[in-house]
């Protein structure tokens, strides 16, 4: 199978893509890009997290076929080639990062919440990444950053 | 710019991690690789009959498929008994254990042909209660029988009697390290029959030197070099894939890659050892312990991998960070068809906690006394004796921990807390959370607290030790330090503190921490909470030894006597910039291999269990509030509060992340975690059906960091990371105990522990 999309903002082809390929290994397979991770691969841990057409999904959820004519955002697509995103930037400051497995997903799904909601309480930061689990950190390093990089994006 | 010891420098491998381009063993590729997949055994327990691969063989796209008679050199491995198949054969053990390999162009290929591999099997009674393996009448698992090790520890008057009696009998379910990154990694074979495998693990050394005797290999020849690791937490002791990819990559000529599903996972490693323990404990009517008594079993599963080593902490802790006159510890650790159960963060302490800390409370309940006074009133601290007759060296301030976590104020009830809390009534913040099963109804309030204690680095005489590399050099017009050691980053930020130590040694701002492979000696293993005191003094030691060569030079160059080494120059005495190193060093390379050894530790007395068995001691207390729905069962962990003594913060941020982590898979014993085992088969081996916590039920933890300095380590600091595990579910648990009355004397509690079903 044949899989055409934009992935991160350049159009991508992906070949002799086996039919039951979730979007998850046709990005970490077939397109090179490893940063969506494969932890559970069942939507249970958010490591996987990308945008399609702009929604937060978990690509290990969504099969590779649906992403045909799409657009996919993935980790890897969040930084310019200087410069880390503020969430990123974020994470790193603040010590939310340990083994980073879950970092990618958690960085995605932050980047949604805020541009969702750019100063978000602690509770809508927990609701907001309750689909995404961190083995390491015990989270209170990651809310930190949520609230760091909510600071830094605020216009001033 | 590197930070100094006591500073928190970013990452080095930070912003790899946050861009998404960190290289995880899982993400390992190359041209032309094969796909490798395991058949694994449907029953717990069987004899192999036959084994049919002819079908899998003819499938398009397979390369090769394998049985135990392809494993080229030794069938047996294991960590302390080499009692466990590379690939079964003539008994499965265990369910999932792995019987054969396949290799395919693509990994569903892979996956298909592993289904068509037909396995006969007899199938046979699985001995699955680790009581009934104990009894003489129970089948052999094993040649030499069903108990791995047995310790006993005899302390002070055997036939000692107490005015207060308390006894109670505990049961700790198997808890899964879970780490998110699978089990994988990349063979490829080299020249003249050598391997190269880049893989995710604790150890490198004892994977290789496992696989040189498993391939008939001289270790020379199989190189291991480190992939990224996505956690650890014990699960990477053993082997998994490691022999498996190797023997298919030798066999097809190509690299093999190999990568777990999450239900692989489940059956890919070991597990923290599910026990049952019985305690008495007998004391005076002021509250001091005058004896103790408890009966330890952990079930091993179907191999040994770690467990003598982990019932030999169950035991020599057992009683807890106290003081006491006499014990009687007896501990078995034995085999069954169960999963089989090693090394997970707390190593044996963990089970003991729930334990000695439930019984602490109800000696306390009898004697109508403070729970905290009574733990405070034994406390454990310098120059107090083990049960194993050690005299506990260096800071030991239980006392000063337990005054700490109470000191800190109490959350308000029905609040949340952080940004925008207090506001209004916080769902998240209630037992059941966003699913809005209560708003207040039926939920009460208690407090619990937990104190615990383990050792850090190897025991029993084992020779720990670690090995560092250090390369001073000028680059590009500046010095620069290249520390090259084995040791595995798992995420703790052991690459980052290895870097603040050269820095700070060498008084140089570029530090590169090279990959950790097997070409330097070895660092032991990322376990025990040993690495930032072994590797951490490995590096110093390597770094002194360049330092004492630089400053050889420039007091011949110089012709200057007092010199030191400081932002990237030799200083005087006074700090005024002698020479730049770059200067200095010119075209020189200083480079230093230095061999780190902690003092020696000696092996239990197997009667008596006495012995100077270990190297350091590290200390926590904690304190949990909790909110229980009585009607449904439910429980909510609204805070958590922690002192710990550090000894030293080599990176201070490091450590409130091993603290807050720590008590986050402490939490999810206590109230969430279990692979749920039924007749030796896993129910639940998914992140679907083990439930782990989320940022939902994780609360906020106060900390308190103490830095006492331990007199005789590196810097004076102690291993961090495994205290945040051992005390904070037992303090949980003393909490929904506190709120509800209930004796609850199984972890993890579950609803039906909660309500009157």
């Amino acid at each position: 199978m044949r899989i055409a999309c934009t992935v991160n903002g350049r159009p991508r082809v992906a070949e002799d893509v086996w039919e039951g390929a979730s979007l998850l290994a046709v990005l970490r397979e077939h397109l090179g890009l490893p940063g969506s991770k494969n932890a559970c691969e069942q939507g249970e841990c958010g490591s996987c997290s990308v945008y399609l057409d702009g929604r937060l999904v978990c690509a290990c959820l969504v099969l590779g076929g649906q992403a045909q004519g799409r657009e996919v955002v993935t980790v890897e697509g969040l930084a310019s080639k200087d410069e880390l995103h503020p969430v990123q930037e974020a994470f790193l400051e603040a010590g939310a990062v340990q083994c980073g497995f879950c970092t990618p997903g958690f960085v995605v799904a932050a980047h949604d919440l805020l541009t969702r909601k750019p100063q978000p309480t602690d509770v809508e930061i927990r609701e907001a990444l309750a689909g995404n689990i961190c083995r390491c950190t015990g989270y209170a390093k990651i809310i930190d950053a949520v609230h760091l990089a909510a600071e830094r994006m605020a216009p001033r | 710019m590197t930070g100094r010891v006591g500073e928190s420098p970013r990452r080095a491998d930070g912003p790899g991690k946050v861009r998404g381009d960190f290289t995880y063993s899982s993400d390992l590729t190359i041209e032309g690789m094969l796909w490798g997949a395991t058949v694994r055994s449907p029953h717990p327990y069987a004899r192999i009959v036959a084994i049919d691969t002819a079908e899998a063989r003819a499938m398009p796209g397979v390369v090769a498929v394998l049985t135990h008679e392809d494993v080229p050199g030794q069938q047996l491995y294991g960590l302390e008994i080499q009692d466990q198949p590379v690939l079964a054969f003539d008994l499965v053990r265990y369910w999932g254990e792995a019987v054969a390999l396949v290799a395919a162009d693509h990994p569903e290929r892979a996956r298909r042909a592993a289904q068509t591999v037909r396995v006969t099997y007899e199938v046979l009674e699985p001995l699955t209660d680790p009581e009934v393996a104990l009894t003489e009448a129970a089948p052999r698992l094993h040649p030499a029988g069903n108990v791995t090790r047995h310790v006993r520890i005899r302390h002070g008057d055997q036939s000692a009697r107490a005015d207060v009696v308390v006894s109670g009998e505990y049961e700790i379910g198997m808890q899964d390290q879970a780490p998110l990154g699978p089990e994988s990694g990349l063979a490829i074979p080299g020249a003249a029959g050598s391997v190269d495998l880049h893989l995710a693990t604790q150890w490198l050394h004892v994977d290789r030197d496992q696989l040189a005797g498993i391939l008939a290999l001289e270790p020379e020849k199989v190189k291991l070099t480190l992939a990224g690791v996505g956690g650890a937490f014990g699960a990477r002791e053993d082997l998994s894939m490691q022999a498996h990819a190797c023997m298919l990559a030798l066999r097809t000529g190509r690299p093999v890659k190999m990568s777990y599903s999450r239900p692989e996972s489940f059956v890919g490693h070991v597990h923290r050892h599910p026990g049952k323990l019985r305690y008495e404990h007998g004391a005076t009517r002021d509250g001091r312990l005058v004896y103790v008594k408890a009966r330890v079993v952990l079930d091993g599963g179907a191999y040994a991998s770690s467990s003598t080593a982990v019932i030999a902490n169950a035991c020599c802790f057992a009683l807890g960070p106290y003081e006491c006159p006499n014990a009687t510890v007896d501990g078995w650790v034995v085999y069954t068809n169960n999963p089989p159960c090693g090394a997970m963060r707390g190593f044996g302490s963990v089970q003991n906690c729930y334990a000695h800390e439930a019984q602490m409370d109800k000696l306390a309940a009898a004697l109508e006394m403070d729970p905290v006074e009574l733990r405070m009133r034994n406390a454990m601290k310098t120059g107090s004796r083990l049960i194993t007759g050690q005299v506990v060296e260096g800071p030991a301030p239980v006392a000063e921990l337990l005054d700490r976590v109470k000191s800190f104020p109490l959350p308000v009830q029905g609040r949340g807390s952080g940004r925008g809390a207090n506001t209004e009534l916080d769902l998240t913040q209630m037992p059941g959370g966003v699913s809005n099963t209560t708003h207040g109804e039926g939920v009460v309030r208690g407090v619990g607290y937990a104190v615990g204690f383990k050792n850090v680095g190897y025991s029993e005489g084992f020779d720990d030790y670690s090995t560092a590399r250090v390369r001073l050099s000028v680059v590009d017009g500046r010095p620069r330090a290249e520390v090259h050691t084995a040791a595995a980053e798992v995420g703790q930020g052991l690459v980052t503190v290895q870097a603040q130590i050269a820095a700070t040694e060498l008084g140089v701002s570029d530090v590169v921490v090279l990959d950790a492979d097997t070409q330097v000696g070895s660092a032991g293993s990322s376990s025990a909470s040993r690495q930032t005191y072994i590797t951490g003094g490995a590096v110093k030691a390597a770094c002194e030894a360049v330092r004492e060569r630089v400053l050889a030079l420039a007091r011949s160059e110089l012709g200057r006597k007092e010199v030191r080494l400081e932002g990237d120059a030799a200083v005087s005495a006074e700090g005024t910039v002698i020479a730049t190193l770059a200067t200095l060093l010119g075209d020189a390379v200083i480079e230093e291999t230095r061999e780190f050894r902690p003092r020696r530790t000696h092996r239990l007395d197997s009667e008596t269990g006495q012995a100077n068995a270990h190297l350091q001691y590290a200390f926590a207390a904690h304190r949990a509030v909790v909110d229980v729905d009585t009607e449904l069962g439910l429980v909510k962990v609204v805070e958590l509060a922690t002192a710990q003594d550090v000894g030293k913060a080599i990176n201070p941020q490091a450590v409130e992340g091993q603290l807050e982590g720590g008590a986050a898979q402490g939490l999810g014993l206590a109230v969430m975690e279990e692979i749920q085992v039924k007749d030796g088969v896993i129910r639940n081996a998914s992140f679907t059906d083990y439930l782990l916590p989320t940022i939902l039920d994780m609360p906020p933890v106060r900390m308190d960091i103490l830095e006492l300095g331990d007199p005789i380590s590196p810097y004076g600091l102690k291993g961090v990371g495994e205290p945040p595990t051992i005390s904070s579910g037992p303090a949980i648990v003393a909490a929904i105990r506190a709120a509800t009355g209930r004796p609850i004397n199984r972890v993890p509690v579950r609803p039906q522990d909660l309500v009157d079903t």
